[in-house]
């Protein structure tokens, strides 16, 4: 039985956690927002000459090929530290192309994303893959939001017959800023008419949603701790009627089960890290992980804020940032209905079968 | 990550299976958890099963071969009651003998205390029951008020404890009393082994909601017991009481009962309204929310047995499994009554869906979010020992025992 992180994958984290925690340590991320600051190019480059962004990438593609469990690590450190940078977009892209492209499309594309020369984006919208059609390799229709579509170079768009690789500078694309929940990230409006689009060599939109699905719950797994630790922290410094409000049991059995809700997201999303190498099993796992995930850091982002009182709904507290990401991330790639109708189906289907 | 077991584990595994091949035939799937009494025969299966498996070597997996265990590995355990669970065993009567009570003898007995009681436990051939809880005494055990009174080479014992499984066929008991009321409440208490057959000791079974009895209550009037039945010094009694405790992390395991395959397999057997109940989107939603319960507790075991395999100590994040999975069941118990309509109120196993499975866990559901710490005391734990919160205030600190508020009785 070896169900955990490898030790270099555990030791990789504690430089990861450094470099983000030197960078983006609290408040700097809302100083950020403050300043209009909604891409950190510099750390963006940093992470790239770091190899973060090309973790799982192939050496032959430029990547670091240290694998699925390296990237998820990441990305839940991330998703704690929620940096200004388009990371899942882009690892997403990559992610896309690793799993459906062909191989001359990853070694077109890859090298740029892995190093960080190339931003990729994931364009699913809602509903999911249904508003886009192809036509002779050309793409006609709307996605929104699409996160971090303003600072992309590429985007991988869902479609009704498959993925499409589209060039976000080509004619017949355009883009138009939105206001998402989401503060550290942009969100585009993104038309397509009659826009050139490279077809992908195979998956289709459930396929894709899967895989990103588990990096996206390890992103709110990271999010979910960083809440509950903010939360915890907090408890133990704040005192009300001459007592630490953290040995209070109505604020001690609410942060009792945000931990547990978090670290049973946190053990689907791990096996959901197995599955994105074991495909039979990965519908379920990713399903699972991500329903765990999004109830997890739905719950430790509002009780982060009760924890918080009245402070909790100040702009400066930070609680809001995990807040609006807990909701936002939920949404992103499908919402809980798409999720818990895939889970049941495919269960269903297995009993069947 | 990988799921197989190492060389080790894997040879392990084979042995036990082989050895519980020829002894026991496998389990029936589906059979509902019959929650009764057990019977004198019940009893005596336990013991002769219990009596085969420290045989072959497979009863005190965790204990010193001093004592005829194994001094094997927490996987080992781990892998036999795997296995063990697939077959139709009897149930067992020695979870708080072997796996809790002489363990505590381990570390606290004298010599004469060693060479008399590890040996039978685990042979099958002595019952050990836990005399702790009282009816003013559950969470707050500490807060226990019978007397032992030193009269010369004898302790006198007057009171009462309450909840205690198996009594009535207990050979002996794990006793901890008050012997100074004068002290505070932790440093008053005294631990003793009981000869559960001496005179003044009345046994009375306790009838639960559901109409079974699995419980006791046990009277103690003017109980004689030699100072040599002391376990560990007198005013230790609490420390001896936690190292059994600690114990008990390893035998409550999670709630057993209908789970999620079962509430999906009721799910796709009932019809509403012409269709399968699983394909009602609210029906759905129910049905998600506890797979994922479910496959993240099983997720979760996996990862701290990944940690034992490493050698690290249990620690009190395994608090999780009873306080997810005893809520659970009762809320999945609740919805299968549900889903069966107005026939779901029929607990006639003959006529009721699945043998009755969803009424009898209703009934027995709320035991498993109370008994071996209540969902109210693991949250406690898991936010002062994993998360570090402070301890709540207490009414209580700093007093002697008899100084203590107390409610009317």
């Amino acid at each position: 039985m070896n169900f955990d992180f490898s030790e270099d994958v555990k030791t990789m984290r504690e430089e990861v956690r450094r470099v983000l925690r030197d960078r983006y340590p609290r408040g700097e991320v809302r100083r950020a927002v403050d300043a209009g600051a909604r891409f950190d190019r510099d750390f963006w480059r940093l992470l790239g000459d770091m190899g973060w962004l090309g973790v799982a990438v192939p050496e032959r593609f430029g990547g670091a090929e240290l694998g699925h469990e390296a990237l998820c690590m990441i990305v839940e450190e991330v998703g704690a530290a929620l940096p200004p940078v388009p990371f899942m977009a882009s690892v997403g892209a990559a992610e896309a192309l690793l799993a459906f492209g062909s191989e001359a499309q990853c070694a077109r594309w890859l090298p740029g994303l892995a190093c960080g020369e190339t931003i990729g984006c994931v364009a699913p919208g809602e509903p999911l893959a249904s508003s886009i059609a192809a036509t002779g390799g050309r793409l006609t229709g709307e996605k929104l939001p699409v996160i971090d579509g303003d600072i992309a170079d590429i985007a991988v768009v869902m479609a009704t017959d498959g993925l499409y690789l589209v060039e976000l500078t080509a004619p017949g694309v355009e883009r138009r800023a939105i206001e998402t929940l989401d503060l550290v990230r942009s969100g585009i409006r993104l038309t397509l008419e009659d826009a050139p689009a490279e077809k992908l060599a195979g998956g289709d939109a459930a396929q894709l949603l899967d895989r990103l699905a588990v990096l996206a719950a390890f992103e709110a797994v990271g999010g979910a701790q960083a809440a509950l630790d903010m939360a915890v922290g907090y408890a133990q410094e704040r005192y009300a009627f001459g007592r630490p409000i953290g040995s209070f049991q109505a604020i001690k059995h609410k942060l009792a089960d945000v931990y547990v809700a978090t670290e049973l997201a946190r053990s689907n999303a791990y096996y959901g890290a197995w599955a994105l190498a074991h495909e039979a099993a990965l519908p379920v796992a990713a399903a699972a992980a991500r329903l765990g995930a999004s109830e997890a850091f739905t719950l430790a982002a509002k009780e982060n804020i009760q924890v918080h009182g009245g402070m909790g709904f100040t702009w400066e507290s930070d609680c809001h940032l995990y807040y609006r990401r807990a909701r936002a991330l939920a949404v992103d790639l499908g919402a809980g209905w798409y999720w818990r109708d895939r889970l049941v189906e495919q269960l269903d289907r297995a009993e069947a079968a | 990550m990988d799921f197989g077991d190492t060389p080790a584990e894997a040879a392990f595994r084979a042995e036990a299976r082989a050895f519980l091949d020829a002894h026991m035939p496998l389990k029936e799937a589906h059979r509902a958890h019959v929650s009764r009494a057990m019977t004198p025969e019940d009893v005596a299966a336990s013991k002769a099963w219990q009596r085969k498996k420290a045989e072959h070597g497979f009863a005190g997996i965790l204990w010193p071969t001093a004592y005829g265990g194994r001094d094997g590995t927490q996987m080992q355990h781990i892998i036999f009651a795997q296995e063990e669970e697939r077959y139709a065993v009897p149930t067992t009567v020695f979870n708080q003998g072997v796996g809790m009570a002489m363990p505590t003898v381990m570390a606290f007995g004298t010599p004469e205390q060693l060479a008399r009681y590890p040996r039978p436990a685990l042979f099958g051939d002595e019952v050990w029951c836990q005399l702790f809880s009282e009816p003013a005494a559950g969470s707050d055990l500490a807060g226990l008020r019978t007397r032992a009174v030193r009269d010369g080479d004898d302790w006198v014992v007057n009171g009462q404890k309450i909840w205690t499984s198996y009594a009535h066929f207990a050979d002996f008991g794990m006793l901890v009393v008050r012997t100074d009321p004068s002290v505070a409440k932790h440093a008053g208490l005294t631990f003793f082994i009981v000869d559960m057959k001496t005179p003044g000791i009345e046994i009375r079974p306790i009838r639960q909601i559901s109409g079974a009895s699995n419980f006791s209550e046990v009277f103690f009037t003017d109980v004689r017991l030699p100072d040599r039945q002391r376990l560990g010094a007198v005013g230790e009694g609490w420390k001896v009481a936690l190292t059994m405790l600690a114990n008990e992390r390893f035998t409550v395991g999670r709630a057993e009962g209908p789970d999620f395959d079962e509430i999906f397999a009721l799910a796709k057997a009932v019809r509403i309204d012409g269709r399968r109940a699983v394909d009602d989107s609210a029906v759905r939603e129910r049905l998600a929310a506890w797979y994922v319960r479910t496959a993240g507790l099983k997720y979760a075991r996996l990862r701290s047995q990944t940690a034992l395999s490493r050698g690290k100590a249990p620690g009190p994040e395994n608090s999780i499994g009873k306080l997810v999975s005893a809520s659970k069941l009762q809320d999945i118990a609740t919805f299968g009554i549900d889903l069966a309509g107005t026939a779901g109120a029929i607990t006639d196993p003959e006529i009721a869906a699945m043998h009755g499975l969803f009424q009898q866990a209703l009934l027995y559901a709320p035991s498993k979010r109370i008994a071996g710490g209540t969902d109210e005391v693991l949250r406690n734990i898991i936010a002062e020992r994993v998360l570090g919160l402070p301890a709540d205030a207490r009414a209580d600190k700093g007093l002697a025992f008899n100084q203590i508020p107390t409610g009317a009785r």
